[in-house]
């Protein structure tokens, strides 16, 4: 059964048109201060985010779904967020 | 002003969604000169709900909507489903005269929104996707006088802000406050497919009709919000809806309660033998009225989501009929000011007035103290289990015997964690907020 096989095999059912350029930046000393690798991790549904072994915050913006949840709880200062570029990213068949 | 040369088009409408569409639909068929701007390289491609689409507003506008758009079931049957962890407790409503007018019908978005731009093409707007707004385009007083894209800036005597619940439109000149986590929701789901005749057998309805459900409790580990399982043709769509400061705040994965629910017990069964199809979120407004705030400044007005135009009261979601009946509102105050040719504040404001007197303002007001309603964590937790206390004392038939209803109940009541104080003042809200 496909139905519980994980964020990663359900993301693959999503169609992606990838930009070169990331629409999604993270300020790495903001983040640390205000810990939020931890709740950015928690929150994005398409598992976007990571914690590096260094603490710092990884982001995996082709997977971003575009919902806009990461910027609404972020603490202040510690994400830059905008939708892609016109014609890039997600593009929902179903919706 | 600068002279009529000066603009590149009356209206600029940012997004089409069922708002925007909408409004561009109402304003080209009224022969103005509008464009409608989209993100997506296709209406709908960003676009994602639960997919009730309560349908009487839509065919105001669209009489013949049923027969000619993507619709996928017409709903006959709402059941709400308090869902424990052992037990759950449901109201099953199931009406045929929800069939005759047709109330509501299910939609996939990637699917409607196309139907609904072609539909303003048709009208004579020109539809511009793959574009992305950045910004809009303000003179030297702070007016809106068209919108930038990248390089390109259009201008306009009229922006129509449909751009959804992020609307970066709205936050760009300070015009509104960005949501507070407590006025959103982050709802994640799946279109799983599954045989017509298998839908129609595990939700016991007829070939063309559909079902829809709330799930309330366990199914979201207790954070505020709910889950939905609704029919469509040969899909199901559900999921979860989660209100981000009870996530934050419990610090628990969405992904995780996703799975939680996926797998439930009392949702499991339902999903049997299906595929997902499509994996997706997106937020919803949930902060009701208290969110609107300003629906008009100089040159520019705001419809649907952009403008917090949703109301959850725990046993529906409706955003769709709001953003085409917002759109259908402000565009006839659009026309009035073009028509006038005075498109200031002064004559956009009328907008916000129009929209109170109109059924989408009215609902939004009887539905004002929702959203402080279901923030109550009680909700979420203590009365499903309460509710199927009392019923288990009802049905659980062990030989002792029995006692009216009522003092089971109360007995029940003064067992529980739950303070008669609260049942009762929790009771008068619902009865006052929803
Ligand atoms: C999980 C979930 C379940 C829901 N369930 C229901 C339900 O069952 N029934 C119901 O009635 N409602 C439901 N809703 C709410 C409903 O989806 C929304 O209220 C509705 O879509 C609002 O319509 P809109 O046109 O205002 O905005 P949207 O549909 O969001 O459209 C906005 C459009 O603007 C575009 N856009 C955004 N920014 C830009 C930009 N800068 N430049 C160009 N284009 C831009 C977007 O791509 C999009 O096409 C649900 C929502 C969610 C998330
Ligand atoms: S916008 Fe949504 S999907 Fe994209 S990174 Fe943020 S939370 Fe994840």
């Amino acid at each position: 059964m496909k139905l519980r096989a994980g964020v990663r095999d359900r993301l693959s059912t999503v169609r992606f048109v990838t930009d070169d350029e990331s629409h999604i930046e993270v300020n790495q000393e903001v983040a640390k201060a205000t810990g939020a690798a931890a709740i950015l991790v928690a929150v994005c549904p398409a598992k976007v985010y990571s914690i590096r072994p260094d603490g710092s915050v990884g982001c995996e913006f082709a997977a971003c779904l575009e919902c806009g949840t990461c910027l609404a709880v972020a603490p202040e200062g510690s994400l830059t967020w905008h939708y892609p570029r016109g014609g890039f990213g997600v593009e929902y068949r179903q919706g | 002003m600068s002279g009529q040369d000066s603009y590149d088009f009356d209206v600029a409408v940012v997004g089409a969604g069922p708002a925007g569409s909408v409004a561009a639909h109402q304003l080209a068929g009224a022969g103005h000169d509008v464009v409608l701007i989209e993100r997506g390289s296709e209406p709908g491609s960003k676009n994602l709900s639960g997919g009730v689409l309560y349908g009487r507003a839509l065919e105001a506008v669209f009489p013949d909507y049923l027969d000619d758009a993507p619709v996928e079931r017409r709903i006959t049957r709402n059941v709400v489903t308090f869902l424990n962890r052992g037990s759950r407790v449901a109201i099953d409503y199931s009406d045929d005269r929800l069939a005759d007018p047709t109330n509501a019908v299910t939609v996939l978005r990637a699917k409607l929104d196309p139907w609904l731009a072609g539909r303003a093409e048709e009208a004579g707007a020109m539809l511009m996707p793959g574009v992305r707004v950045d910004a809009p385009l303000l003179d030297g007083s702070s007016r809106v006088i068209g919108v930038k894209a990248g390089e390109d800036e259009l201008r306009t005597r009229v922006v129509v802000a449909a751009d959804g619940v992020n609307s970066f439109l709205a936050r760009a000149a300070g015009f509104r406050p960005a949501p507070e986590p407590h006025q959103l929701a982050v709802g994640v789901k799946a279109v799983v497919d599954l045989p017509a005749a298998t839908i129609e057998e595990r939700f016991g309805v007829a070939p063309g009709l559909g079902a829809a459900h709330a799930i309330v409790g366990d199914c979201t580990l207790g954070i505020g919000g709910g889950g939905f399982l609704y029919t469509n043709r040969e899909s199901l769509s559900l999921g979860v809806v989660l209100r981000l400061d009870d996530l934050v705040k419990r610090g628990l994965e969405s992904t995780e309660v996703f799975e939680h629910f996926l797998a439930h017990p009392g949702v499991a069964p339902f999903l049997e033998g299906g595929e997902v199809s499509e994996y997706g979120c997106h937020l919803v407004a949930e902060g009701g009225q208290a969110m609107m705030g300003r629906l008009a400044v100089d040159g520019m007005v705001l419809v649907g989501d952009a403008a917090g135009l949703t109301i959850n009261s725990g046993l529906t979601v409706r955003g769709m009929d709001l953003a085409v009946g917002s759109g259908s509102v402000a565009a006839t105050v659009v026309h009035d000011a073009l028509e006038a040719g005075d498109t200031s504040l002064a004559a956009l404001g009328r907008y916000e007035q129009a929209l109170r007197d109109s059924w989408v303002g009215q609902d939004m007001a009887t539905y004002a103290k929702a959203p402080a309603f279901l923030e109550e964590p009680r909700m979420y937790d203590g009365y499903g289990t309460l509710l199927a206390d009392v019923l288990h004392g009802v049905f659980d038939l062990d030989t002792r015997p029995r006692r009216r209803l009522w003092r089971t109940a109360l007995d029940t009541v003064r067992h529980s964690p739950l303070r008669t104080r609260d049942l009762v003042s929790d009771v008068w809200k619902g009865v006052r907020s929803l």
